[in-house]
């Protein structure tokens, strides 16, 4: 049997691949790597594309849209992304995140008042069920 | 026959409420299953990652990246994780309780307190509560995405970078067992117990396109598949609560059922005492 490397392909939301491979292709930030067993322990990012995974008996293809390749002499980890990611839709990701605090916090003010009407309906709620339990222990 | 009638609703208002609240509880319990998959599923990519940085950062003993760097405490900031929904018992309230008491005990430290909240019913509190919210994300559903949750998360670490604040902690419950939450407070920035464990075996990388980058982009998404992890934990977490507490509804609901009955039995019983008593006197009489 030809040599192989171990192959473990793993997302934020869970494991997608592990197996032996003969050889494995990814497309790295710096072009096309081609890994097979042995290969000198490197690191880099991933860009979108297509990581093949050669068993010796069919190409297994996994779209990632980035990440992180690691690679030692008999095992390789694809951190893959689940999300693109780039510099600048991180960024509007996080303003759009910023926006719905403030927007949350300031503007709608008629949702604030349910959340404070909500809180003291819970609180009449609560006393009145008490006045009911102090009847009921008098009663008896 | 005054009470009996009104006793009758009373009950079949009751068996209603009863069938909405077991149709909940094995909702809950069909949910927490897939959840708890969802929380063992995460684990593999953090154990990876950290493996990972843990070599490099023995690789580059003198290149310490700011999220690893401790530096004076001023400022904190929370990522707290709530669920979006409430019916799940005191898990959201637990958490909140642990979470104003340490932040009493900054501000007793005169230390500031920032906040990013991740679920509807943390925003809500921190409305009633006060304190400055930097960001916040809702409505993740029942299989939350990364995605969903680079923004907010970038927001809190863009702070920590500029210096705004100096510490990131992150508040959810952690799952015990169906039975227990464990509300858990984390820090997470910087990353804490690094070079704790021993490498047999020791190597540099070759490293494209260069060491810092690399780091950089590991860094990053570490931090967010913890805060993730926290918040599938925190999913799983609310489920199981959920199923507990609709089970307790039930069983309340049932209780109540029994009570009315007895109560509308004994009313009908004297109701028709009453009527035969009135029939013998009246036969009496003639």
């Amino acid at each position: 049997m030809a040599m192989t490397i171990h192959v473990d392909i793993v997302s934020a939301e869970g494991a997608i691949h592990s197996g032996q491979a003969e050889m494995v292709y990814a497309p790295g930030v710096m072009g096309e790597l081609g890994i097979a067993p042995r290969h000198t322990p490197l690191v880099t990012h991933l860009k979108p594309g297509d990581v093949r995974v050669d068993n010796g008996k069919e190409m297994m293809h996994f779209y990632v849209s980035g990440g992180i390749l690691e690679v030692q002499p008999h095992v390789v980890t694809v951190l893959a992304d689940t999300a693109v990611r780039a510099a600048d839709l991180d960024e509007a990701a996080a303003i759009e995140a910023k926006r719905r605090a403030e927007e949350a916090l300031a503007g709608q003010k008629e949702q604030f008042e349910y959340a404070k009407a909500q809180a003291e309906l819970a609180e009449a709620v609560a006393q009145l069920r008490a006045i009911e339990k102090l009847r009921k222990i008098k009663k008896s | 026959m005054a009470g009996a009638k009104e006793i009758r609703t009373k009950i079949a208002s009751i068996k209603n409420t009863q069938k909405i609240t077991s149709a909940m509880e094995m909702v809950a319990a069909a949910k927490m299953r897939k959840a708890q998959d969802r929380k063992n599923a995460t684990r593999p990519y953090a154990d990876k990652m950290r493996n990972v940085i843990g070599h490099l950062y023995h690789a580059h003993p003198e290149y310490t990246h700011t999220f690893m760097k401790e530096r004076d405490v001023s400022r904190v900031g929370y990522i707290v994780i709530s669920s979006d929904r409430g019916l799940c018992g005191g898990l959201n309230s637990n958490l909140f309780r642990k979470l104003v008491r340490e932040i009493r005990k900054q501000q007793e430290a005169s230390i500031q307190v920032d906040f990013c909240t991740i679920g509807s019913k943390s925003l809500g509190f921190f409305k009633r509560f006060g304190g400055k919210v930097l960001a916040q994300a809702t409505h993740l559903g029942d299989a939350p995405h990364i995605e969903q949750l680079i923004g907010t998360v970038k927001v809190m670490l863009d702070a920590y970078e500029n210096g705004e604040i100096d510490r990131i902690y992150v508040a959810y419950n952690g799952f015990v067992n169906t039975m227990t939450q464990d509300p858990t407070i984390e820090q997470l920035v910087p990353i804490a117990g690094q070079s704790d464990q021993e490498l047999k075996h020791h190597w540099d990388y070759i490293y494209e396109p260069d060491s810092k980058e690399v780091l950089d982009g590991l860094l990053t998404r570490y931090i967010e598949s913890l805060v993730y992890q926290a918040v599938v934990e925190n999913g799983a977490c609310e489920q199981s609560a959920r199923m507990v507490a609709m089970k307790a509804a039930t069983d309340n609901a049932g209780n109540l059922i029994d009570e009315l009955q007895l109560v509308y039995n004994k009313a009908r019983q004297a109701a028709i005492t009453q009527e035969i008593s009135e029939i013998v006197a009246g036969a009496a009489a003639v």
